[in-house]
């Protein structure tokens, strides 16, 4: 089974409070910690899981500047065979980004038998790269999967709707498939793997410039509409203060 | 005159929500354009009834009936739209930012070479580009963004855009397009959630733990919480994909929706999908060490700590205040 993978490394901001450059394009994210984009290591571990059921090979494709190689590093500690970097430092938008990895599969001759990546990216979260890739690709494909069995040429997938529901599908591979959180269990890299990784090389690819079609124009705080009202004058009187507004409610019971 | 297509969605015998906010986005677009609205339904069941909901609002409503459409088929439907876009040369084509759109649009803006924007909160045309405002790192950042071109394709979130009736009488004109069975990818089954334990939407009181709860062993503390209140215990996405709580315990659009008299939302940062689920609870609490985590725009009231020491102290006050009635 050869799959691909497609990952993105992306700043963490759970916890962050977001500044925006001076130009008003681009989000300050030089001190933030870098990681692979929650939904792609979801991918990444399942293509693991299916190369250990299976045997095969997992390439993982990203693209960025040599800041990604820490992500790359960690794809290949965790169980991937091959990494490769598309070099670019410029902003894309899913039809650039979908179009270069794209162009990677083919002028390289990488035969896939899945290609998985994330639903969607933390940081512009568009949901735009697999089904841009399936279709420049001219393979099925399905989104929002939460659930992989292949059986033989073809793939019993559950993918997300609304509500709690989930749709069964049949898809005849090779295709791509954009995966859900909450598919797996991400593993952590062995100590044996991160060693084993960092001689490995990362293969570098360069490929043409391109114009994307969506452009930012400025980036914003968002208006607040509405604010909670805050409880203030420490974890005591706060505390106290939100009890009481809870009696007051007749919510106690 | 210019057009606006609006694809609508049906599920399970009903016209889905997203289908006449999308049409009156259309409209106020439409508007400003001085374009003409067309609905396409796509479907076998209850299409007639679906058509002339549509056609109250719209312009014209395009009907495929067909029973290879009665659930949806990203590869069907793209090769119908195509076809249309291709035909009718709509300025915008817009989809909602569904299971539905992100399934199909991204394909569809490929074969039909046009420009896509996705997950749109605002739409409007501008000299000559269709400009958007979409919600960039969990929605602690907002993007205006343009996107170059003649023709677009955009999908607009769910929940956004208010309906209004508008009382038309568009035309209904049924398009002589037969479906066919898609061999390499099929539709099988619905998969509904198993109910496990408590239905949360029954419940007056939920206190619903996200991310910020770090391990499943501390979710006892907002249990003692639910349990003092009488309220059922609820979790967002992350708590749920690690499995610490069963999925008919899930809040956001991907769960369950939810209306009860007092919603605490713990450690849940306020990703729109959660907010989908609860936003029309009476009274949302939040507590968060984020001060800048988007629940406080939603919350009526906001304790900034770490859930770890607030809670315990939270459950204790209102035990004792429980003791004193």
């Amino acid at each position: 089974m050869e799959i691909i993978v497609c990952a993105k490394q992306v700043p963490d901001t759970t916890e962050a409070e977001l500044k925006i450059s001076e130009d008003k394009k681009s989000v300050k994210i030089a001190n933030l910690p870098l990681d692979i984009n929650e939904w792609d290591n979801y991918a990444l571990e399942e293509a693991i899981l299916i190369k250990e059921k299976f045997s095969g090979f997992v390439r993982v494709i990203t693209i960025g500047s040599s800041n990604a190689d820490t992500m790359l590093r960690m794809c290949l500690a965790k169980g991937a065979d091959e990494a490769v970097r598309i070099d670019t430092v410029e902003q894309l938008d899913g039809y650039l980004t979908s179009l270069l990895l794209a162009q990677a599969i083919k002028e390289q001759n990488y035969k896939f038998d899945l290609i998985l990546t994330g639903v969607q990216s933390s940081d512009y979260a568009q949901a735009q790269v697999g089904g841009m890739l399936a279709e420049l690709l001219n393979v099925p494909h399905a989104t929002i999967v939460t659930k992989i069995e292949l059986e033989g040429k073809s793939a019993k997938v559950e993918r997300e709707l609304e509500g709690g529901t989930k749709e069964l599908l049949i898809i005849n591979l090779p295709a791509v498939f954009t995966v859900q959180s909450g598919i797996n269990e991400p593993r952590y890299a062995s100590m044996l793997g991160i060693k084993r990784a960092s001689a490995k090389e990362i293969k570098l690819l360069r490929l043409g410039e391109l114009k994307p079609k969506v452009v930012i124009e400025n980036l914003f705080i968002p208006p607040k509409l509405k604010k909670a009202e805050i409880l203030t004058g420490g974890l005591d009187e706060a505390t106290a203060k939100l009890s009481s507004i809870i009696k007051e409610k007749g919510l106690l019971r | 005159m210019s057009e606006i297509l609006v694809l609508a969605e049906h599920r399970a015998g009903k016209l889905r929500d997203i289908s006449l906010e999308l049409v009156a986005k259309a409209s106020e677009l439409a508007t400003q354009l001085n374009a003409k609205v067309t609905a396409l339904i796509l479907g076998w069941n209850n299409i007639d009834s679906f058509a002339k909901s549509l056609s109250e609002n719209v312009d014209e409503v395009l009907v495929v009936k067909d029973k290879y459409f009665d659930n949806f088929n990203s590869e069907l439907c793209q090769s119908i739209l195509t076809k249309l876009i291709l035909e009718r040369k709509p300025i915008l084509t817009l989809i909602g930012h569904t299971s539905v759109g992100i399934e199909l649009a991204p394909n569809l803006a490929i074969q039909a070479s046009l420009p896509l924007v996705t997950d749109c909160i605002e739409l409007k045309f501008e000299d000559s580009k269709l400009k958007a405002v979409r919600q960039l790192y969990g929605g602690k950042i907002s993007a205006s963004v343009a996107v170059e071109g003649e023709r677009f394709i955009a999908t607009v979130r769910s929940g956004v855009t208010k309906f209004e009736p508008l009382s038309k009488a568009g035309k209904i004109t049924v398009l002589k397009l037969d479906g066919k069975e898609i061999d390499y990818k099929k539709f099988i089954s619905y998969i509904e959630p198993v109910i496990t334990g408590v239905d949360i939407t029954k419940s007056d009181v939920i206190v619903a733990v996200g991310r910020g709860i770090k391990d499943k062993e501390n979710l006892q503390l907002v249990e003692k919480l639910a349990s003092c209140l009488g309220g059922a215990l609820a979790g967002s996405r992350p708590v749920i994909d690690k499995q610490w709580l069963g999925s008919d315990r899930q809040v956001g659009s991907s769960g369950k929706t939810v209306k009860p008299k007092l919603y605490f939302a713990i450690g849940i940062s306020g990703a729109f999908q959660h907010v989908m689920g609860m936003k029309d609870s009476e009274t949302i609490v939040a507590i968060n060490k984020d001060p800048n985590a988007p629940i406080f725009d939603i919350a009526h009231y906001g304790i900034v700590g770490d859930l770890f020491k607030v809670v315990p102290v939270l459950t204790q006050k209102i035990n004792e205040l429980k003791s004193a009635v």
